[in-house]
């Protein structure tokens, strides 16, 4: 019994990451970079619920949390790496890096460096069934990802946008001769990344609710370890990597002698994953041109 | 005959990379339905033209014309928008999209729905992937591929891959079909299958084409008119029967 709900609370954080290594995931297939600052829009994301919280509306303030963070994707985009299109890879994840800690900074500045304590996001109260216990936060953090996995598979495989996405991950030359505005495709994934990320700041919001700059850092990069994994550019392979690096660390998190080295433990595996499978568990071997 | 309607005019085109002059002063006039060869020897600068044209490269000088319109410096989707349509050498069809869909791709501009209204599934997204849907399976009969519309494009073999590029293509609905080597890597049935189909194309959608190409056969059975480059330059340019025949021609292809 204990192994089940430690096994759906896996779930449920493993979904969490999954919505944020989509976000790295679909950026990296489509603008083919690293986009480091991924993490930090979570954390914005986190401050804007939190000042949208004057309208004491838990899912008012998540709907302009969202609408926030599609600006900021976008603007980061327009203004930081679209300038750097056709630069290095390496000038562009410095960038983000650098993006990174502009976030941080400037959200020391307006909130100041101690957390916040946004309780309102809060959802207490669990089903007990003998000796299982389940929270109904992780049930609506399990609802929340199987309803955005299946909305994202839909929007990619039954939509113009979705389609000329995939086109411009596979070839943004032949893409562009094709008519496509990559441009507006980059943007619109930005866009989409962002949202994600919103959503993720309130799951997180729901079950913790401490707040600081520096929120998104580490499910930034347990997520963006999800995305390897799973084979970074593939967006069922961040949704695979992400769930399981969720029952891995809640697994692991259950066990009194291996708790302490969950994190050692998941960044283990993705040593392990990456010496079998390089390309991560659902990422293609990519050829490189010549 | 009548005078037709000029498609494209090239003038003075050039194009300068470091030191090396890829492509200087080239000129072309194609007019409406015309089949139309650029040949040369490897290294004359027939793709980089190519490339030229559909905005891949912008030129150091000179002027590209689409039916009047000063096309040289824009963009690549621009250009393509414009009317100007391609396929590539080495065969570049979106592989993790079905048949179905690379077909579907080329078709985005010509059916209007923006991504609001697909995210909020409006019912102009529905008729419209409908729409989408009916045109490109009408294109895939047309090149006899609509038993493999399913088909991961990847998994089609080589010849019905370079059908489905020129199927792509034409989805955009161009003004001016470029084929880049369309027969590169066939054997002679497939090639004489290219040719019916090319053909076809032109017949069928009243289609204007440009192509580069080394299979003199294929040249010298269906183009009308020929330009030859070499070392970027204009060499010859005249109806195919005669180019073909000039001394010029033949020692820029065997040397002396």
């Amino acid at each position: 019994m204990e192994f089940l709900s430690a096994l759906l609370n896996g779930f449920s954080s493993g979904g969490t990451y999954a919505i944020i290594a989509i976000g790295y995931t679909m950026v990296y297939g489509i603008a083919k970079m690293l986009n480091f600052a991924h993490g930090d829009i979570i954390m914005v994301g986190g401050y804007a619920m939190f000042v949208a919280l004057v309208f004491n509306q838990p899912l008012v303030a998540l709907a302009f949390a969202i609408l926030a963070c599609m600006l900021l994707g976008i603007t980061v985009e327009r203004l930081a790496y679209k300038p750097l299109r056709g630069a290095s890879s390496l000038a562009v994840l410095i960038t983000a890096i650098g993006v990174s800690s502009l976030l941080q900074s400037l959200a020391q500045i307006i909130f100041g460096a101690a957390p916040k304590m946004p309780t309102q996001f809060m959802i207490n109260g669990a089903i007990t069934l003998g000796t299982f216990r389940i929270n109904y936060s992780t049930l609506v953090t399990l609802a929340v990802t199987v309803v955005i996995m299946t909305a994202l598979t839909v929007f990619v495989k039954y939509t113009k946008t979705g389609r000329a996405m995939v086109a411009v991950s596979e070839d943004r030359g032949a893409a562009q001769l094709m008519g496509i505005n990559t441009n507006r495709i980059i943007a619109i994934t930005f866009a989409i990344g962002s949202a994600l990320a919103a959503v993720a700041a309130y799951l997180m919001l729901m079950k913790a609710p401490t707040l600081s700059s520096t929120l998104g850092a580490m499910p930034g990069i347990k997520a963006f370890t999800a995305a390897v994994i799973g084979g970074i550019g593939s967006i069922p392979g961040a949704m695979l990597g992400g769930v399981l690096l969720g029952v891995i660390e809640s697994l692991a998190l259950s066990v009194p002698q291996l708790a302490p080295f969950t994190d050692a433990i998941e960044f283990a595996v993705l040593i392990v994953i990456l010496l079998v499978k390089p390309a991560g568990l659902l990422g293609k071997a990519r050829r490189e041109k010549v | 005959m009548s005078e037709r309607e000029t498609i494209l005019k090239v003038e003075h085109l050039a194009i300068q990379f470091g030191g090396l002059r890829a492509v200087d002063d080239v000129n072309l006039e194609i007019k409406k339905g015309e089949l139309y060869g650029l040949i040369g020897p490897n290294g004359a600068g027939k793709t980089t033209v190519f490339n030229l044209l559909t905005g891949v490269y912008k030129p150091t000088l000179g002027r590209i014309y689409l039916c009047g319109e000063e096309i040289g410096g824009k963009s690549p989707a621009e250009i393509n928008r414009k009317g100007i349509a391609r396929t590539f050498q080495n065969i570049r069809l979106f592989q993790n999209l079905t048949v179905l869909e690379n077909v579907m791709v080329g078709l985005a501009n010509q059916i209007p729905c923006n991504v609001f209204e697909s995210i909020l599934r409006l019912p102009r997204h529905k008729r419209s992937e409908k729409e989408a849907r009916e045109r490109a399976m009408e294109l895939l009969r047309v090149f006899k591929l609509d038993a493999y519309s399913d088909y991961l494009a990847a998994n089609l073999p080589y010849g019905k891959q370079r059908k489905l590029e020129i199927a792509r293509a034409l989805a955009t609905n161009p003004k001016l079909l470029l084929l880049d080597e369309p027969a590169a890597g066939m054997n002679p049935n497939e090639t004489q299958e290219l040719m019916d189909d090319i053909m076809f194309v032109r017949r069928e959608f009243d289609m204007t084409i440009l192509l580069i190409e080394h299979d003199m056969r294929l040249v010298g059975g269906i183009c009308e008119k020929l330009t030859v480059l070499n070392f970027g330059t204009e060499l010859v340019t005249g109806p195919t029967a005669e180019v073909l025949a000039n001394p010029a021609v033949i020692k820029a292809y065997l040397g002396d």
